[in-house]
């Protein structure tokens, strides 16, 4: 026991004196956390929409009068008048605006007539977002056209209701979880990838294997103090990250242990595996190497940026085995619910087991010699 | 019972024997030297009674424990000092210490008490809580010897602890060594480049070539193994003409070079030729005023045993040497 000890204590006074690498495993992800979550989750705005009225009625000017109405408090959109189609659409293909609106003639007339008036939207469809969002607004500002009086002896028209169960959650929210699994990863990376390697290239362990230090002794003074430095970068960002996110109640004391308990088995998991990848490796490149590589397969699959119900098959097979797939999961649980341990209990079970597999192949592979 | 018996060992990397076929024995006490050339298979072999490389076949008995099979037993008899410099450049000198001798399970009241004799004795007790990253190089050697002492072994082995110091470094860390191993009753096993260091510290000398044994014993015997070339350098109160002649003519001389009155005169035999020159300086009437006799130098041992070619050879790259390394301890 003593012996595990030593090699934790000297890691730990090691990462005292120059913490400087984990700590780039604490901003990095926060930074990513913050630049992501702003960067995809904020409300579209300011987009231009070209207008063509060829109706001139009473109707279309109620319609410009409506987007004039977004244009001051929702700010979607403005518009540009046109005279005609051609104009537009060329100011369209050279992108000076995002889409033309088409007031057909007759609009008017057909609108009064109770005859399928419509109007056209003519949009830059290669930003999937921004022409979401105007056909999403258009849409709701035809709705009260719709309405008609129900009439008797017909089916009524089914609406639904929504029912949001937990507050609006903000993009930057829905990426916490995932941020603070990828901190833990970077310090296992860090800490059990390059140090470890780096360590083994010069020579370190040779000074541990010539002492009388059993093989499972080394092993567990090395993944343990791996997990230590990425618990500390979990602690941190469960608690700096809930902050810059906006959770409420960030720093409830119940939560929190929680999440701490699911930050040590994520970081037991992720080291243990990295452990594994590099039980066999000498040349300090390869962890370099696979760094980035690793990062994408672990990180994206797991439903950390984007539900993993979009996936194709394969990947949805990567996500199946994919340690963050079940970190994230239950970080989103307890996050964004403020759930019990029952509701991610499966997820620990997982990630428990998978420590122990990835711990037996690396015990079973390490050489107590050169 | 000898302190080291190793057996026959042999060490093969697929087809490329390191090691092959090394038998020799260490007696308590003795300091004993390993050289070669790069590439010889010291550090192999050296690596193998440390138990970092399991043999091949063959054995190795070190502190009286089979290499192989008790293992750590011998580790709890053997102190290493690696080639590579391997103390933590973050930490302190005591802690550096203090890591390794928790690694070897000493109580805690032992451990400060050791640790302080320990720097003491390298001269680095004023250091003790200065990390290790201001150290030069020939104070980390003799911090990595102190932490090599940590545990009391009894057989301590050292790879090239010279290698990259400076004279007076080097100096100091043989001093050291000297004093450490009266003082703790070590026998010593070392691997050096340094012909001077091995010939002045070592007992006995063991010449590795290629993997094999090609010569063992003590310097002096080895240096008396090989045909002697000595150099006589004489400097005479005047010279007669044809006297380089006279000179060249006396027994066992095989070249004379002659610089006004200063003569350096290559001998096959060095006592015969002295008396010689300074009987026939005699009998000239001559005053011999200064006369020195080179003898042969471990250089000329290990040169004529291990051959004049270059061992320019391949060998697997070092992860060490790896541009992607972090300068960091």
């Amino acid at each position: 026991m003593h012996r595990i000890l030593a090699i934790i204590e000297r890691d730990l006074r090691r990462f005292r004196r120059s913490p400087t690498l984990i700590l780039v495993a604490m901003i990095m992800p926060l930074v990513q956390l913050v630049v992501l979550g702003y960067a995809f989750g904020g409300v579209i705005k300011d987009l231009h929409v070209g207008v063509v009225d060829e109706d001139h009625g009473m109707q279309a000017v109620k319609l410009k009068e409506m987007f004039e109405a977004v244009h001051a408090n929702a700010r979607t959109f403005d518009t540009t008048p046109y005279n005609d189609m051609g104009a537009a659409i060329k100011d369209l293909r050279d992108g000076k605006i995002n889409a033309v609106l088409n007031i057909p003639p007759l609009f008017s007339r057909k609108v009064l007539a109770g005859f399928n008036p419509d109007i056209a939207l003519i949009e830059d469809n290669t930003d999937q977002f921004v022409s979401a969002t105007l056909e999403g607004t258009f849409t709701g500002m035809l709705v009260p056209y719709n309405e008609k009086p129900p009439l008797p002896h017909t089916t009524a028209g089914a609406t639904l209701s929504v029912v949001e169960v937990y507050p609006y959650v903000p993009y930057i929210q829905y990426l916490l979880p995932g941020t603070i699994v990828l901190s833990i990863f970077v310090s296992a990376m860090i800490g059990g990838g390059i140090i470890f390697i780096d360590d083994k290239a010069r020579g370190l362990h040779e000074g541990y294997l010539v002492t009388p230090i059993s093989k499972l002794d080394l092993i567990l003074g090395f993944n343990l103090a791996g997990a230590i430095k990425a618990i500390l970068a979990g602690f941190v960002l469960i608690t700096v990250g809930s902050l810059i996110a906006g959770i409420p109640d960030p720093l409830n004391v119940f939560r929190m242990a929680r999440l701490m308990l699911l930050v040590v088995m994520t970081s037991l998991a992720l080291i243990s595996m990295m452990f594994l990848l590099m039980v066999r490796v000498s040349d300090p490149l390869v962890p370099r190497a696979i760094f980035g590589v690793l990062n994408t397969v672990l990180y994206f699959p797991s439903g950390a940026v984007y539900p993993a119900n979009s996936f194709p098959a394969w990947m949805k097979a990567i996500a199946m085995v994919d340690p963050f797939t079940y970190a994230v999961h239950g970080f989103k649980e307890l996050i964004l619910k403020n759930t019990g341990l029952w509701a991610i209990s499966f997820d620990l079970a997982f990630l428990a087991v998978f420590t122990l597999i990835m711990m037996t192949a690396a015990t079973m592979l390490f050489k107590r010699t050169l | 019972m000898f302190d080291v018996e190793v057996e026959n060992i042999t060490k093969s990397f697929g087809d490329f024997v390191a090691v092959g076929g090394l038998s020799f024995n260490v007696e308590h006490g003795e300091v004993f030297g390993l050289l070669g050339p790069n590439g010889a298979g010291k550090s192999t072999l050296i690596r193998m009674l440390t138990t970092l490389v399991p043999p091949t076949s063959g054995t190795a008995r070190v502190g009286g424990f089979d290499v192989a099979r008790a293992a750590n037993d011998v580790r709890k008899v053997i102190g290493v000092i690696p080639q590579a410099m391997t103390s933590d450049l973050d930490l302190s000198a005591e802690e550096n210490m203090s890591i390794f001798a928790k690694l070897y399970g000493i109580p805690k009241e032992k451990r400060k008490r050791t640790i302080t004799e320990l720097l003491e004795s390298v001269d680095l007790i004023q250091w003790r809580d200065k990390p290790v990253k201001m150290f030069s190089g020939g104070m980390r050697r003799r911090l990595e010897i102190a932490r090599g002492l940590v545990h009391e072994p009894k057989i301590f082995f050292l790879d090239e602890p010279t290698t990259g110091l400076d004279p007076v470094s080097r100096v100091s860390v043989w001093e050291m060594l000297t004093r450490l191993k009266k003082e703790h009753d070590l026998t010593i096993l070392v691997t050096t480049h340094y012909m001077d260091e091995a010939d002045k510290l070592c007992d006995r000398i063991a010449i590795v070539d290629h993997g094999k044994l090609v010569a063992l014993d003590s310097p002096l015997k080895l240096k008396a193994s090989i045909p002697g070339k000595n150099v006589l350098e004489v400097s005479f109160s005047n010279v007669p003409a044809g006297w380089e002649e006279t000179v060249k003519a006396l027994p066992d001389v095989a070249d004379v070079k002659a610089e006004e009155n200063i003569f350096r005169i290559s001998s096959h035999n060095g006592p015969a030729t002295t008396v010689a020159v300074l009987d026939a300086a005699r009998e000239a009437g001559i005053t011999v005023t200064s006369l020195s006799v080179q003898s042969t130098t471990l250089d000329d041992v290990f040169v004529h045993y291990t051959g004049h070619q270059l061992r320019d050879s391949l060998q697997a790259p070092d992860a060490a040497d790896s541009p992607f390394v972090l300068a960091r301890g």
